[in-house]
């Protein structure tokens, strides 16, 4: 489940990309809302969310009769700690430990 | 009322649902992944429900116990008070929801929501706070890594 080729491939279409866009701008959307704002048919829209959807980067949430769709930057965030974690925050919390440690000690 | 003033980020981890509340509940955990800071919770309704600053000095978070449903889903009130601007916004509200899946895997959700008149509270968390929060508690409940004793 940490497969990380659904999430790229739901990256690597515009349309999608632009999706998330909207839904970063203002979480809760709706089909409607997201069709209203998109050049395609509702059924374009759903196609591309149910992707998203699958690659976990859009999360749905009912509300009343609604289904609203948010965005969920985990995934991305995986992608980060997978590959650039090592440059950066490895050092950053094994300083954070350092710390601790002597603090400790002392 | 879920409306665009509410965050919702899920992931997927590898553990049973009691080691991802335990994760949630308990200090030892939460100082590996939550900024180094402690939880204090009994984890019932109506009690306090506390985040202390690493060394110890400062709350970083003191509200209660709103629902709790032990190991699927807990809500909390929020309010981020090691920032004086954040803390100075309403209290909002944070619910964990985890659910048991196939093959080991269960999926934490987090909800945060009443967040419409806390703008500030809504973008700090929205940043990179719940992602690395979540982040981090996956590694921390599927290998132990950071553990000590």
């Amino acid at each position: 489940m940490d497969d990380l080729d659904p999430v790229f491939k739901a990256l690597a279409d515009p349309t999608r990309r632009a999706l998330l866009d909207r839904l970063r701008e203002r979480g809760g959307q709706s089909l409607t809302d997201l069709e209203r704002e998109m050049p395609m048919s509702r059924f374009g829209v759903a196609k591309h969310l149910q992707v998203l959807a699958d690659a976990d980067l859009v999360v749905t949430r009912r509300a009343g009769r609604q289904k609203l769709h948010f965005l969920n930057p985990v995934p991305i965030r995986r992608i980060h700690d997978r590959w650039i974690d090592k440059y950066t925050e490895g050092r950053v919390s094994a300083l954070t430990e350092l710390k601790q440690e002597m603090e400790e000690d002392g | 009322m879920m409306d665009e003033t509410t965050q919702v980020y899920r992931i997927f981890i590898r553990a049973e649902a009691q080691a991802i509340w335990d994760a949630i509940t308990r200090p030892e955990f939460t100082a590996r992944y939550f900024y180094g800071s402690r939880v204090e919770t009994t984890g019932d309704v109506g009690t306090p429900f506390r985040y202390h600053s690493p060394d110890g000095e400062a709350l970083w978070g003191d509200e209660t116990v709103l629902e709790a449903d032990p190991p699927h889903r807990l809500v909390v009130g929020w309010r981020s008070l090691w920032d004086p601007e954040l803390a100075a916004e309403p209290a909002s509200r944070v619910a964990w929801e985890i659910e048991p899946q196939d093959g080991g895997y269960c999926l934490l959700t987090v909800v945060h929501d009443r967040l419409a008149d806390s703008p500030r509270t809504a973008s700090s968390v929205g940043g990179t706070g719940w992602m690395l929060v979540l982040s981090g508690l996956k590694t921390v409940v599927e290998t132990g890594s950071g553990l000590r004793g």
